[in-house]
């Protein structure tokens, strides 16, 4: 996918950068944006290089590096907390060999904490890309990651 | 008019009047950072907040306007508490060297906490150790005394339209840098200093060479020479608590001799020879069919721009250095024969209102013998304030004192290049003459319609109408830019001035610098104008001997040598 | 109890295919937006105002009030947009909204829109919700293809057009103006008010910004007209309000009641109450930017009067509990980690404010704090909620103010805690 192509699919107008750049990012493989990426949403929309880059380091869905191609969003916040997010976090650190904000030497997962996603009614709950994952326990954890390990490959 | 108490007092104050201006006119000054009265109104330092009978939460005095009946109270326990909460917070997160910061008794942050009585912070330092950029020869930036006003990226952004600064980042990682965290010279920065005029702290500051000129000057083998740029004798009181727009020059002459510069020698001198070389190099194009329009290229801020944002322009620019860099070429490739020194004795250093100055001086291009820059250093009006405080000269008390010759006497249309339409004015009180044999009418300037901030005005050379526009800002200069390339432009001669109301506005003058300020600096300019003997550039009789004895004529061998250089194509 | 449920916003849930608008229009929808657009758009407003809608975002500001502003305001064009940000922790009841009825939303602001006298219409969603993104843009589409959406709707001369707009990971997109910049392509970051919204709001256009669930209360409005709405619930809060009910609780979920249900009543004959036997020990109402309550005033309904009896708001209507197991001051910390890591940054109070805050619950923590650092701490509290720009850095200090007065102990109780292992 090309710059031009998901600005015009989006439609080049300023509110509709935010949808466009996370279409983007979420096309590479590795889930980030390079600085030419950065530069050529600059020049495509007619926005100053400092304020497409302000974007992407104001918004926590854009990621300057290179991560996994799936990343685990954890959360944390009050109602998974006081549902043991403490205990997904350890477990799944445990099963991928890294701590959070790491990404697996295989280039496969990358863990991070996100703020709320509004799945309390299921906390402790984990979002992989479109997929909101709930009521977890160790062996739900398990059993996901075992299935995207298998996609993955 | 709106009818409001003020802690119990009643004004009267225009509608839509904000509670900081009210406030003024009841004789109370509400501390301000990111408040400035020629930008946006920000809102974000939050020190200005008052209490307003009837809001729930304090309000910021800079934002909120007032209607009929509201009743305001500055300084109440809640007020003071707030206040110094903000500061304690801004001051934790701060690098808090006072003592040897370079806005050590300038700075806006400092006053305030003197004003407030802050003796301690209750708040845990914040170490962030953020990297500096010391990368260039005009600017340096330092994220550590950041306070996040916004106020740079405003100039740089709106004023300038380089928009170049932004946030980068959020919550107490926020940032104000350029985009990747690049330095100043990865970028097409054009180091006007707008920003460091405007920064309240020392976030972004000139490059600091001060220390250069003492060694020199106490060198006893080097003859150290000083050129003063028009704009710095309306400026340089300010910083020795005169009113903005009083004209310094001869305490500024006296100062710099008391300095133990060797001969102190006026900018404007080659202002004048400026116009002669350039005059004559318009007449050129205009009977020889050569690129028009021209435009001016004494504003080094407007070279970087052009070179780095419309290179394929470059043609068009006058091939005439600088005032400042003519008489650099002329002190080491003239003067120092003249009295038998060789060019690398010389020591020249100029006095600017301007940090991209610093930047032109070090261009490889401007040395006449390879060796050593034509000007040495060069220090903006707030160093050499610095430099009369280090030697502890009371610039009051100071005898008037004269220039020295031969390059200290020049005309009225040397000063007003201090001012945005000076250039311009200057130019063609010379042409004119040149063309009709009579002194040049006054200048009618009208607003060019649709591009505000430029203005054009029409001179008759012998029937022939010849059109001229000025522009000050890069904003405004871009849009002069777009006209030319879209062949529009039918200008003969376009003056560009990088910063707002010209040199005068510069990076490097006294802080404090707003439009009300610019006005009054331009109203001295004039008014320096008018009081001198010679206001025409053709009728100043050192610059005719100059000519007489070395340079020949204008546009001619030595003329093109010295005095005429190239530009470069630097767009990334 | 059972007459405290009501199925008004969520009658369709499980009923219709969110995919489906021949679904949505075959159990009552978009009847009220043709009824809406033969009325007069000034009878809409006194429908609505008449109703007593409030926000149901967290502010509770009168609709109809709103509604009216923008109409009046000189400018153009108008817009309506929808806040459908819902980034404060333990709400989700705008994303069932979306995902499962996406016509009711769609049918509300259009018929705002009409009342406004609004020309474009945005939501603005949360960039994690990807699927109710998805959901809101085929619904956008069929809505147009049904002519509902697009130029002279329903042969009416009105025109009016919305697309729907992605966030990128910002919880203060949640405050109007930081939504707006948003929407401009900036960073979300808000600013000073007056003036507001329906003055200047997208573009420095008259804007009505309104809650995913305001906005799907419109319809419902105009079908039963709006005494009939305002007979539901309270005096001082008419209608229904959505439930997210979260936490240490046996049936986390989303219910629809009215405001006279009391807390208690949520808790535990709706949510049956925490599990393992436990009791409650906090309740937290609206999200981490609201007040936490000992089981001691579970009897409240959840009606504005109420509540305002002891400073409190049901607020978004979000309802977190917490069980015997908590530690006060481990949630507190969670807490003021979320808001520190979401501030804007813009202004001193929040940004710098917020890492004071947490060093200063640091030493709480380690048993270092002094009775000189809880003053200071109440103090900072107080000039944030006072002098922050935005409800982010005003709210942030509320779970904490609420800690030290209903829990106190569990903060004052560490003062000079380490001192005392020897």
């Amino acid at each position: 996918m090309e710059v031009k192509e998901v600005l015009d699919k989006y439609g080049n107008s300023p509110g509709r950068l935010l949808g466009a750049m996370l279409e983007y990012q979420r096309s590479k493989p590795q889930n980030y944006l390079t600085k030419e990426d950065i530069q050529a949403f600059a020049k495509e929309t007619g926005l100053p290089v400092s304020r497409v880059y302000s974007l992407v380091t104001f918004y926590s869905l854009f990621s300057e590096v290179p991560r996994g191609r799936y990343i685990i969003q954890v959360c944390r916040d009050v109602p998974c907390h006081v549902n043991g997010s403490v205990n997904v976090v350890a477990e799944l650190e445990g099963l991928l060999g890294i701590k959070m904000g790491q990404t697996t030497e295989d280039g496969i997962f990358t863990l991070e904490y996100t703020s709320c996603i509004g799945c309390c009614e299921m906390a402790p709950a984990m979002q992989i890309g479109e997929t909101v994952y709930g009521n977890l326990t160790p062996e739900k954890i398990a059993s996901i990651i075992g299935e995207l390990r298998r996609a993955g490959k | 008019m709106v009818n409001i108490t003020i802690n119990n007092k009643k004004i009267q104050v225009p509608e839509g009047t904000t509670i900081l201006n009210a406030a003024k006119q009841a004789g109370i000054d509400i501390p301000v950072l990111c408040y400035h009265p020629d930008l946006d109104i920000k809102a974000n330092c939050r020190i200005c907040v008052v209490e307003v009978e009837g809001a729930r939460t304090l309000q910021t005095a800079c934002s909120t306007r007032v209607w009929e009946g509201m009743a305001v109270r500055t300084n109440t326990p809640k007020v003071r508490q707030a206040r110094k909460i903000i500061v304690e917070l801004i001051l934790a997160g701060h690098e808090m060297d006072c003592t040897y910061c370079k806005r050590n008794n300038r700075c806006d942050l400092q006053k305030i906490a003197a004003d407030l009585g802050i003796r301690e912070n209750p708040f845990r330092h914040v170490e962030r150790d953020l990297e500096r950029d010391t990368s260039g020869p005009s600017l340096e930036r330092n994220p550590n005394k950041c306070i996040k006003c916004g106020r740079c990226i405003q100039m740089c952004g709106k004023v300038q339209g380089l928009s170049l600064l932004d946030y980068v980042g959020r919550s107490d990682e926020v940032e104000i840098k350029p985009a990747f965290g690049k330095y100043l010279t990865d970028i097409a920065c054009v180091a006007c200093g707008q920003c460091a005029v405007v920064c309240p702290v020392a976030a972004i500051t000139e490059k600091e060479d001060i220390d250069r000129v003492w060694e020199a000057i106490n060198d006893p083998d080097k003859v150290v020479i000083v050129q003063t740029a028009p704009a710095v004798r309306v400026a340089l009181g300010e910083e020795f608590g005169f009113e903005p727009g009083k004209v310094v020059t001869g305490k500024m002459v006296a100062a710099l001799r008391a300095l133990g510069f060797d001969k102190v020698f006026d900018t404007d001198f080659t202002a004048d020879l400026t116009i002669i070389e350039e005059g004559n190099e318009l007449l050129q194009r205009l009977s020889n069919g050569g690129v028009l329009p021209m435009l001016t290229s004494c504003s080094p801020g407007w070279i970087n721009f052009i070179e780095q944002y419309y290179p394929e322009l470059l043609p068009h620019v006058s091939t005439c250095k600088s005032p400042q860099q003519m008489f650099g070429a002329l002190a080491k490739g003239y003067y120092a024969a003249k009295i038998g020194k060789r060019p690398e004795d010389i020591f020249s250093v100029s006095i600017m209102p301007c940090t991209a100055k610093k930047y032109e001086a070090q261009r490889p291009e401007m040395s006449v013998d390879g060796k050593n820059p034509d000007v040495d250093v060069v220090l903006t009006t707030r160093e050499l304030a610095k430099m009369l405080r280090q030697a502890g000269i009371n610039f009051d008390a100071l005898e008037e004192e004269e220039y020295d010759a031969p390059f200290g006497l020049s005309t009225g249309a040397a000063v007003i290049f201090g001012a945005t339409g000076g250039v311009m004015e200057a130019a063609l009180r010379t042409v004119y003459e040149v063309v009709t044999g009579k002194t040049l009418p006054s200048l009618d300037f009208k607003d060019v319609r649709g591009l505000e901030g430029i203005k054009e005005a029409t001179v008759d050379l012998n029937g022939t109408p010849v059109k001229v526009a000025v522009a000050h800002t890069l904003a405004n200069a871009r849009k002069l830019m777009e006209l030319i390339k879209s062949g529009k432009a039918d200008y003969a001669f376009i003056e560009i001035m990088c910063c707002p109301g010209g040199c005068i506005g510069g990076g490097g003058q006294p802080y404090g610098t707003t439009n009300e300020v610019r006005k009054k600096r331009i109203a001295a300019i004039y008014e320096a104008d008018r009081d001198l003997p010679i206001r025409k550039s053709h009728e100043n009789p050192a610059i005719k001997k100059l000519y007489e004895e070395f340079l020949g004529e204008p546009l001619g061998e030595k003329s093109h040598h010295l005095l005429h250089t190239h530009y470069n194509d630097r767009k990334a | 109890m059972s007459n405290k449920v009501k199925k008004l916003l969520t009658a369709r849930f499980g009923v219709v295919s969110p995919d489906s608008i021949e679904d949505y229009i075959k159990n009552g929808g978009y009847a009220s937006l043709k009824k809406a657009l033969g009325m007069d758009p000034e009878a809409i407003i006194t429908e609505v105002k008449a109703s007593g809608l409030r926000g149901r975002g967290g502010a509770g500001f009168p609709t109809g009030i709103k509604m009216e502003s923008v109409r009046r305001a000189t400018g153009s064009p108008k817009y309506v947009v929808c806040n459908a940000d819902e980034g404060e922790p333990g709400n989700f009841k705008d994303r069932y909204l979306m995902e499962k009825d996406p016509h009711q939303l769609l049918e509300g602001m259009i018929i705002s829109a009409f009342a406004a006298g609004a020309d474009y219409g945005a939501i603005f969603v949360r960039g994690e919700y990807i699927n109710s993104i998805k959901i809101l843009d085929n619904a956008i589409k069929q809505a147009r293809k049904a002519g509902f959406l697009g130029k002279n709707i329903l042969g009416t001369g009105f025109d009016f057009e919305m697309d729907v707009y992605s966030g990128a990971g910002s919880y203060v997109c949640g405050e109007e103006f930081a939504l707006l910049a948003a929407l401009e392509g900036k960073p979300a970051r808000s600013t000073f008010k007056p003036p507001f919204p329906t003055t200047e709001g997208l573009n420095g256009k008259p804007t009505q910004i309104n809650n995913v669930e305001t906005f799907a209360n419109i319809s419902h409005i105009i079908d039963m007209g709006g005494a009939a709405y305002a007979a539901l619930g309270t005096e001082a809060s008419t209608g229904t309000k959505l439930i997210s009910l979260s936490g240490n609780i046996n049936h986390p979920g989303l219910y629809e009641v009215t405001y006279d249900i009391t807390l208690r009543e949520i808790i535990e004959e709706l949510g049956g109450g925490v599990p393992g036997g436990r009791a409650v020990k906090m309740v937290q109402l609206g999200g981490p930017s609201g007040p936490i309550i000992p089981p001691s005033l579970l009897d409240l309904k959840i009606d504005a009067n109420e509540m305002r009896k002891y400073n409190l708001s049901i607020a978004s209507g979000a309802i977190i509990v917490i069980d015997d197991r908590a530690d006060a001051l481990d949630i507190l910390v969670r807490i003021m980690e979320f808001f520190h890591h979401e501030s804007c940054g813009k202004c001193t109070s929040c940004r710098e404010g917020l890492g004071q805050v947490l060093g200063l619950l640091d030493k709480f923590v380690d048993g270092t704090a002094t009775e000189a650092d809880l003053k200071l701490l109440r103090n900072l509290l107080d000039v944030m909620s006072q002098a922050s720009l935005c409800g982010l850095g005003q709210a942030a200090p509320t779970a904490i103010k609420t800690i030290l007065q209903y829990f106190g102990d569990e903060l004052c109780g560490r003062i000079g805690a380490a001192k005392e292992v020897k």
